[in-house]
């Protein structure tokens, strides 16, 4: 009940978010905001594959995209003509295209988590920087592929996807995985994660069926990369290969390692610092990207465990919250 | 048949120079089990060293055999210098963290070096002046090859041989090897690791520099980006070979570079920059540990 109370709730308060926050602020800063989110989802995501398994994955910005390609077709050919029927038979415009974005979205993720299966598959033989290498060649092999295949707009770019993805769906999104990274950190589940983090053999040992977490991270992490993808994909309304390049993984993976492998919320702050944060230096243009990667290195330098180590931040409010749970 | 040697002879120079790159992939990961990412970057800062000592030397307007050594030799010792500075900065302070941590400070710099140069030399690609007068000597059979191809060849087998002689003959390269064997009893036997790590990286930076040149001779268009994917495909090369494998890593980039070519030449030239990915799949599923390289069996 109580549960129940508090998911009616949260979905109230944004809701309402949704509707105040574009008065609130100019555009500008309300695509930063959604830019924040999609970037937080895709951290989050990164680090139940990462900083919960100690799996290295450099692909998943390929996730991404295999989430992106597929929600916008659908959104495309489906989605747009279905709520524009609905809306013409009188049903609310935001129910409509909230109902499409969704199915959009779960069939994006689903998309994406296909492919994590696959990918997560010969991890079962490769350990480390093997599999690190093997992900990035598969985000680069979707690339090609997706600059490839005209359906999808080749290398021009796959125009005209309806901007669905309102503070609200990207923040729901951001929360989802938020709290189910959370849950999964104090369950079962999450900590045969850790142990296989901590120590494969060891953890094979103690009777954790290594092999079928490690596929489960990968299916996880990928199905809310390939979210993220979604949401991007409606969000900006253009999608084009080049944006899902390898750099984008880079940009991914310094958000997690930035923020404390593991940590749920340093990977939170940190996907939000590291959007932001190109968008605050821009007044001084050519040099931000060098501050950036100075950034980045003294960082490494002085903290590598990131700024949270594995730590998570525990606000009052969030702990009464966890005993209570 | 005249057109498969053609390609043959293209995918050689280009994999020779994926071989070049690759060494100093495999060379730094062999002793510090570091990718180093900024590596490709150093390729590119190569090639803009060569273009300024080749506007400075005025090497394109009289083109001579001399001055264009001597580009290649300034943008080396460049380079050199470059990937000690970068060692000793960003590398060493980060030798006793987590290797993940090592990995992003490596993309770091990778960053930086790009941006750097974006910033110091401008986001519009830039021409490579002519050193050497492009000749294309007829070798039979419908099949051509360039003076530029030849050069670059021949560089690439020199250094090659050079590297070669320096890893197995020389107290360095001995040192090397046991650097790279059990850092701990290296040092224990009075090697200094430190050198021998910084010694590793200039040598690595000096052969990408030189691929840098080269490339920049034969396709004259360089830009800040430029070191992007080809350092990518010469680690993809180095794996293929079997990672920390010296020969492994120019019997990769040959390989990569002629599948490169067949895919352009037979297939469909979008599809160029798969082929070094699905390569390297199939490699490591069927032997992990690639062509060249050992498995190691993991102790508990």
């Amino acid at each position: 009940m109580r549960r129940l109370t508090w998911i009616v709730s949260s979905l109230a308060i944004l809701a309402a978010l949704d509707r105040i926050l574009p008065a609130l602020l100019n555009p500008y800063a309300l695509q930063i905001l959604t830019r924040c989110g999609v970037s937080v989802i895709l951290a989050v995501s990164l680090n139940l594959i990462n900083g919960f398994t100690g799996q290295f994955s450099l692909g998943h910005a390929g996730f991404m995209a295999i989430g992106a390609y597929t929600a916008a077709m659908i959104s495309l050919h489906l989605g747009a003509p279905w709520a524009a029927t609905m809306i013409h038979l009188g049903a609310p415009a935001q129910l409509a295209q909230g109902a499409a974005l969704l199915i959009a979205l779960l069939a994006g993720g689903s998309a994406a988590a296909l492919a994590g299966y696959l990918v997560g598959l010969p991890s079962l033989r490769l350990r480390g920087d093997y599999l690190a290498i093997v992900t990035l060649g598969f985000g680069e092999i979707i690339r090609v592929i997706i600059t490839n295949v005209n359906a999808v707009g080749a290398s021009r770019g796959l125009p005209d996807i309806p901007h669905w993805a309102s503070p609200f769906w990207v923040c729901l999104g951001a929360l989802c995985v938020i709290l189910v990274s959370v849950h999964l950190a104090r369950s079962t589940h999450g900590r045969a994660l850790f142990a296989i983090r901590d120590d494969e053999v060891a953890a094979e040992a103690l009777g954790v069926d290594t092999t079928r977490y490690k596929v489960l991270a990968f299916v996880m992490g990928s199905f809310f990369a390939g979210i993220a993808g979604g949401l991007y994909a409606h969000d900006i309304g253009f999608l084009n290969p080049d944006t899902f390049q390898f750099t984008r993984s880079i940009e991914i993976i310094a958000m997690v390692v930035l923020g404390g492998l593991g940590s749920v919320s340093g990977s939170v702050l940190a996907a939000i610092v590291l959007t932001v944060l190109p968008e605050l230096l821009r007044p001084i243009r050519d040099l931000r990207m060098i501050i950036y990667s100075l950034m980045l290195i003294v960082l490494m330098i002085v903290r590598p465990q990131g700024l949270f180590g594995q730590h998570e931040l525990k606000l009052p409010w969030f702990k009464r919250r966890a005993s209570t749970a | 048949m005249s057109e498969f040697l053609q390609q043959l002879v293209n995918g050689l120079t280009s994999g020779s120079v994926y071989a070049l790159i690759a060494l100093g992939y495999t060379m730094v990961y062999g002793i510090l089990r570091l990718i180093n990412f900024a590596h490709g970057d150093i390729y590119m800062l190569g090639a803009f060293i060569g273009w300024f000592a080749a506007r400075a030397l005025h090497a394109g307007q009289q083109p001579n055999p001399l001055k264009a050594l001597a580009v290649l030799v300034i943008a080396m010792v460049g380079c050199g210098l470059a990937g000690v500075i970068i060692e000793r900065l960003a590398y060493k302070p980060v030798r006793k963290s987590p290797r993940l941590s090592a990995l992003i400070t490596a993309i770091g710099v990778s960053l930086l070096l790009e941006n750097g140069a974006r910033l110091l030399f401008g986001a519009d690609p830039k021409f490579f002046p002519q050193i050497v007068t492009l000749q294309n000597i007829p070798l039979g059979g419908g099949v051509t090859i360039s003076n530029h191809q030849i050069i670059i060849l021949t560089v690439s087998v020199v250094l090659m041989f050079a590297l070669r002689v320096v890893v197995l003959h020389t107290k360095v390269g001995k040192a090397m090897q046991a650097v790279s064997f059990n850092p701990t009893a290296a040092a224990l036997m009075g090697i200094s690791v430190d050198r021998i790590i910084t010694f590793t990286f200039m040598i690595g930076s000096m052969l990408a520099a030189a691929a840098g040149v080269l490339v920049a001779m034969k396709d004259p268009k360089i830009e800040p980006y430029m070191g992007l994917l080809p350092g990518l495909k010469a680690f993809v090369a180095a794996v293929l070979g079997g990672i920390g494998n010296v020969p492994g890593a120019v019997l990769g980039g040959l390989v990569m570079g002629i599948a490169e070519v067949m895919v352009v030449g037979y297939v469909s030239p979008t599809y160029r920059d798969a082929i070094a990915f699905v390569l390297l799949i199939v490699i490591l599923l069927v032997r992990p540990s690639g062509i060249l390289g050992r498995s190691t069996t993991e102790k508990v």
